[in-house]
């Protein structure tokens, strides 16, 4: 099986809340240096060998694209090994 | 004028909707289950309030592809009017039937609590009995109602008058030109956060989202 590992984050320009809490306790612990935290998504999943790469590459942009991001406010990013 | 209220696995606002429609505008009202693929008989279909398939993923992003939903499209297609409050709203979004998306709100938190709304527009099926700029008080509880759209789609939005509601004062949840609810380019699609269904009845001790489900019976 082809592992495949998509990775999911607020397109830029988009507010991360959840980023910048996380940023600012950071800051709070005293890791000042830390700047433009973003948290995103990390899928993993396996594709039949047989499929060709091309192939797998296919299906997977079609996935992220229908279901696993939302292009309004997502952007991705995917491995495949 | 006969109203569908659609159910999801997790939907939790859909027997709110179907009192206030049956029992406060003495309409007749039926539950549409999700996995069915007809609604034609309907001149209004509601998705409610909740947490279809447990929000996971995103918001409404996995209850878009229940079966129910190429008859909505069909349905919204053909002029049927279709309200989404709340998760409905998330789900329209998801589905690309209203533009944008709702993000979580800008303070993480779930919010419940009554919220001020301008009607900014009241030349619509939904809101026409409510004055032009009416305040009204309606409740929301949400996590992700932070709406967000590039600003290509809000310039068109606001163009086209889609935004229908906007929040007065303090913006509870950080949404883009205050965006409480908003309506697609034909007007027969509405997506609000806020649920009027909540404020229908005096003995609740408000009435402010009466006028939409009168303002949608009376053009019937």
């Amino acid at each position: 099986m082809a592992k495949v590992k998509v990775y999911i984050k607020n397109k830029k320009g988009v507010l991360d809340p959840q980023g910048k809490t996380v940023e600012s306790a950071l800051h709070s612990l005293n890791y000042k240096n830390v700047e433009n935290m973003r948290i995103g998504k990390y899928m993993e999943f396996e594709l039949p060998d047989k499929l060709t790469k091309e192939k797998a590459k296919e299906q997977t942009i079609e996935m992220c694209n229908k279901l696993l991001a939302n292009p309004v406010i997502e952007e991705y990013t995917f491995k495949i090994e | 004028m006969k109203f569908g209220i659609i159910v999801f696995p997790g939907s939790n606002c859909d027997h709110d909707c179907f009192h206030v429609i049956k029992n406060v505008m003495k309409q007749p009202v039926e539950y549409i289950w999700h996995a069915d693929k007809k609604l034609d008989h309907f001149d209004c279909v509601i998705l409610p309030g909740g947490f279809s398939y447990g929000d996971y993923l995103r918001s409404g992003a996995i209850a878009r592809f229940a079966k129910i939903m190429d008859p909505v499209k069909k349905y919204a297609d053909r002029g049927g009017k279709v309200i989404g409050i709340c998760n409905g709203f998330q789900i329209l979004c998801e589905a690309g039937l209203l533009p944008g998306a709702l993000h979580k709100n800008s303070s993480l938190r779930f919010i419940c609590k009554d919220v001020k709304l301008k009607v900014t527009n009241n030349k619509t099926a939904f809101t026409h009995l409510y004055k032009k700029n009416q305040s009204v008080t309606i409740p929301i509880a949400h996590a992700d109602g932070n709406y967000v759209c590039d600003k290509k789609t809000l310039k068109e939005i606001k163009k086209n008058r889609q935004i229908v509601f906007t929040y007065l004062g303090n913006n509870p949840n950080g949404s883009l030109a205050n965006i409480a609810g908003i309506c697609n380019k034909a007007g027969n699609v509405l997506g609000m956060m806020p649920h009027p269904e909540r404020v229908c009845e005096q003995i609740l001790g408000n009435t402010d989202g009466h006028p939409l489900f009168e303002s949608l019976i009376s053009i019937q």
